[in-house]
């Protein structure tokens, strides 16, 4: 599998992940989502730096470790404001957060 | 892995598809193992399936009170959603088939110690701004997520 491999899959992946964000209306399955796109994007990171290592020092593979980290804390922060946003709302389905609208 | 992932989204119990995300997580770690970058591999393994994964089962576990099952677990836009990633994988995947790699045929191992001198030299930066950004998230978390009457506990 060559580098179009990992970059078709990477693709799909990222698809999932934002089929996912669309379409889901569970809360926590909408940051389970960003995850996997992110986890997409980290994967075709990853890819080009095997194969198109240009310069001294792995930028993709540095790119693809910050971008985890980056995603630790999104995802911590994004669960603290699910759990806070079900606690007061007693449901984690998106369609009922609505109060803006009325 | 595209199992996994497809699993993930369609799947109606809450808990199995947190279950398929870490299957998916798992694959991609073998993935980056494959492309010659086991470092990578590691902190997939030790941050996504260690920490992200067990932080989402506890989530879901604390905000399942019963029985929480629908009659439909998708948005009624998720057609339109269907079609929307669709419409991005086709451009994505065109795009990717289209252009011409090169002799793009040969896995780099990366070494490890050469990463680390780059993270702690060229990249020191973004590696400090990353640990506060780290810190802030944790704050923000913990005040988040506090319940009020704690709060009031705490202020005797």
């Amino acid at each position: 599998m060559g580098l179009q491999g990992y970059l078709l899959v990477s693709a799909i992946l990222f698809g999932i992940g934002m089929f996912g964000f669309l379409a889901r209306r569970n809360a926590i399955l909408m940051l389970i989502s960003i995850e996997l796109m992110l986890n997409a994007v980290n994967l075709s990171l990853v890819a080009f730096n095997a194969y198109h290592y240009n310069g001294p020092n792995n930028a993709g593979a540095i790119f693809a470790l910050l971008v985890m980290a980056v995603a630790a804390a999104e995802a911590t922060v994004g669960l603290a404001l699910v759990i806070a946003i079900i606690r007061t709302r007693q449901t984690p389905e998106v369609d009922e957060y609505s109060d803006l609208k009325e | 892995m595209i199992g996994g992932g497809l699993l993930v989204v369609t799947l109606r119990n809450i808990i199995h598809s947190a279950i398929a995300m870490m299957v998916c997580f798992g694959s991609l770690a073998g993935m980056y193992a494959l492309l010659g970058a086991p470092i990578v591999a590691a902190a997939q393994v030790l941050i996504y399936l260690g920490a992200i994964s067990v932080l989402i089962l506890f989530a879901i576990m604390l905000t399942q009170a019963g029985d929480a099952n629908l009659p439909s677990p998708f948005h009624r836009q998720a057609v339109l959603g269907a079609l929307a990633a669709l419409v991005v994988v086709g451009l994505i995947g065109w795009a990717v088939v289209q252009t011409d790699w090169g002799n793009a045929s040969v896995v780099i191992a990366l070494g490890i110690a050469s990463l680390a001198k780059a993270l702690f030299t060229d990249y020191a930066l973004p590696f400090e701004i990353l640990s506060l950004l780290l810190l802030a998230a944790i704050i923000g978390a913990i005040y988040l997520a506090r319940r009020p009457e704690d709060d009031e506990k705490a202020n005797g």
